[in-house]
């Protein structure tokens, strides 16, 4: 049981919190009726992501054996660091995020813009009534 | 000699530097910016159809960018499957960009005209980048690119469309988000992100979780933007309340290169014996494509709006293009099917949604049961629209008919025959709700609203430059038909089956 513990869920604890971020914003997203709330849990599913794929690149830590103890160190070329055996940290999944920052930063912004939009038209953010209203612009033919 | 290596690169990097270019443009002049995108987009499709030919004679074309080696830089890969959808994603986007000169007028300010056009570069941008990327994270970026411009299209209508194009902010975000994490579960066990390495390391970790749980979120969030059925919901509306030209666009091309991701990740990421014999998913997404075809089309009958008739009829054909991915495995006409109904729908489809857009605009009807004797009052888009239904539903020598048979011929080829009963009734689902409008259009005569109508009719006649995009790509519909049944394209289907390793030509 422990060595379960230990090899499933200690070793691997930034793929659990990840996971576990990520189920609350996908629950976010799925279940708020309020569009700016279902945006901050796509915000932090995204961002949950990120965490996760960001983690990916690191190397060397352990959190049993080397708690507290520099292993990975930052990708930056350095002359001592073969003869001194540190190893670094994968760049490329930092690089990779950055990007994807970007990219939901732009998602951010094109909903927020259209969230303002419908405010506009409907005088509400909340996805029931905004429903509500459609129906009665319907009958009034508006 | 041309340097048709660079062409791929040329047409991404052009399209884009035309829709930042456009915007700028647009200041001098609200005209501008059609014209120059317009332009641009012609000698896209030149280049491409250079690319396709250097393709067919001299071989697949690799492009590493900046000269960095494939597994290190981004490399772009066009065979003869991408140069082929390149060259029918830019005709379409040009047939869609002369559609709007007369359309947009109508349903957009004029003060948004020029952020218009640059979308719509942009989109096609990011919908070219897609089709010869050789990346998996640089396709999550083009996809990003022509998601996100497409949001803003849709909303730009206004109105109705704002809740629709919200909710595919929604859904087509997690999309996004669940293939980079696919992506990212892949990566974390290769170590790379370019397609034909994957392919030559993935083998030896076939067994791992990992892998697996991988595919599944690509394969999910790809389907989520390309409308497979359980995953359609945001779909209908966007297409019943976005601009039609847009519309058009969407269900022509758009989906189709968020299919085409699909169709790389079976083919040229992963290989057929990971689907057939790790997972087993190949009779499975048959089957999902069988529910698929029936259920668009039956909701489909239920509709009265016909842009959202046309809606569901699109879950449905996406459902045919999944079949024959799903048939593939199992025999090369799938993938012949595939090819095949990818051209056919993006020309019918655009095609009625483009009819939808001009009987809207001329004659103000958005409803089926208003359609009475339309066909006396608009007789080239009415004949148009039948055409292009004709083809829909697969009546021999029109497009459809070529797709459908090769798709029966695959079922029959793999021993499934549940999935030809499939495609036979949803060919006759396809005839009832297609022939609901035909008959409206031409058979039914005014009942006691005569007048009324003969006072609307003096709404002005369309112009030149939406009937002819209509009329060409109806007329393509039969072209194409004709051109199927004949051996002019097997050249091409032999590369396409050569350049995806599928091991047979037909």
């Amino acid at each position: 049981m422990m060595e379960w513990l230990i090899q499933h869920v200690l070793e691997k604890y930034n793929f659990w919190i990840a996971m576990l971020i990520i189920i609350i914003g996908l629950t976010a997203t799925i279940v708020k009726e309020n569009l700016l709330k279902k945006l901050i849990g796509l915000s932090i599913f995204q961002t949950a992501m990120f965490l996760w794929f960001v983690s990916l690149g690191d190397v060397g830590r352990n959190i049993l054996t080397t708690w507290g103890l520099k292993t990975g160190t930052p990708p930056i070329l350095w002359e001592q660091a073969a003869e001194k055996g540190y190893i670094y940290v994968n760049p490329l999944p930092n690089v990779l995020m950055l990007t994807g920052i970007v990219v939901s930063a732009a998602t951010t912004a094109v909903a927020l813009a259209i969230v303002i939009r419908i405010y506009q038209k409907y005088g509400t953010i909340e996805e029931d009534e905004i429903i509500e209203k459609e129906k009665e612009f319907e009958r009034v033919g508006g | 000699m041309y340097p048709v290596e660079h062409f791929p690169v040329l047409i991404v990097g052009l399209a884009l530097f035309c829709g930042f270019t456009m915007l700028l443009a647009g200041y001098t002049s609200r005209r501008l910016p059609f014209f120059m995108s317009l332009a641009m987009n012609s000698v896209f499709l030149i280049m491409s159809l250079f690319i396709l030919d250097h393709v067919l004679t001299v071989g697949p074309i690799r492009y590493w960018l900046g000269g960095w080696r494939p597994p290190w830089g981004i490399e772009y890969v066009v065979d003869a499957m991408n140069a082929y959808l390149l060259i029918i994603v830019i005709s379409i986007v040009i047939l869609g960009l002369i559609y709007s000169r007369g359309n947009v007028r109508h349903e957009i300010e004029e003060r948004k005209h020029v952020t218009f056009y640059t979308l719509v570069q942009l989109m096609a941008a990011g919908m070219y980048g897609i089709t010869v990327t050789g990346d998996l994270f640089n396709m999550f970026i083009w996809l990003e690119i022509a998601s996100l411009t497409a949001y803003a299209l849709i909303a730009v209508a206004g109105g109705r469309a704002l809740r629709p194009a919200y909710n595919y902010v929604i859904m087509g975000s997690i999309g996004a988000v669940l293939y980079i994490f696919g992506v990212g579960w892949i990566y974390s066990v290769t170590g790379t992100l370019n397609f034909a390495d994957m392919r030559l390391l993935l083998p030896l970790v076939y067994d791992s979780r990992a892998v697996q749980m991988g595919f599944a979120m690509i394969v999910v969030g790809v389907m989520i933007k390309a409308y497979i059925f359980p995953l359609h919901l945001w779909q209908p509306d966007v297409y019943t309340y976005a601009p039609s030209t847009i519309s058009s666009m969407m269900a022509s091309v758009h989906v189709k290169v968020m299919f085409y991701m699909l169709l790389r990740m079976f083919y040229s990421v992963f290989t057929l014996d990971f689907i057939r014999h790790y997972i087993g998913l190949d009779l499975l997404i048959c089957w999902v494509a069988a529910i698929a075809i029936l259920a668009g089309s039956i909701w489909a009958i239920k509709q009265r709006n016909l842009k959202r008739m046309l809606a569901y009829s699109s879950v449905s054909q996406m459902g045919y293009i999944l079949l024959g991915l799903g048939l593939s495995p199992l025999s090369p006409w799938g993938l012949v099917g595939v090819a095949a109904h990818i051209l056919n729908h993006a020309i019918g489809k655009g095609c009625l949604f483009m009819c939808a857009g001009a009987i809207s605009q001329q004659e103000g009807l958005r409803d089926i049961r208003d359609f009475e004797g339309l066909g006396k009052k608009m007789p080239h888009v009415c004949a148009a629209f039948t055409i292009a239904a004709l083809s829909m539903i697969g009546i021999p020598l029109t497009a459809g008919f070529a797709s459908k048979l090769f798709l029966i011929v695959a079922s029959l080829d793999a021993a499934q025959y549940p999935f030809v009963a499939v495609l036979l009734l949803s060919g006759l689902l396809n005839l009832v709700y297609f022939w609901r409008v035909i008959d409206q259009m031409y058979f039914v005569k005014h009942k006691g609203t005569e007048n009324a109508a003969e006072v609307r009719e003096t709404g002005k006649s369309l112009p030149l430059s939406m009937v002819a995009p209509i009329l060409i790509l109806a007329s393509l519909c039969i072209i194409m038909g004709i051109i199927w049944l004949t051996n002019i394209p097997m050249p091409l289907i032999n590369h396409i089956l050569s350049n995806l390793r599928m091991g047979v030509t037909l």
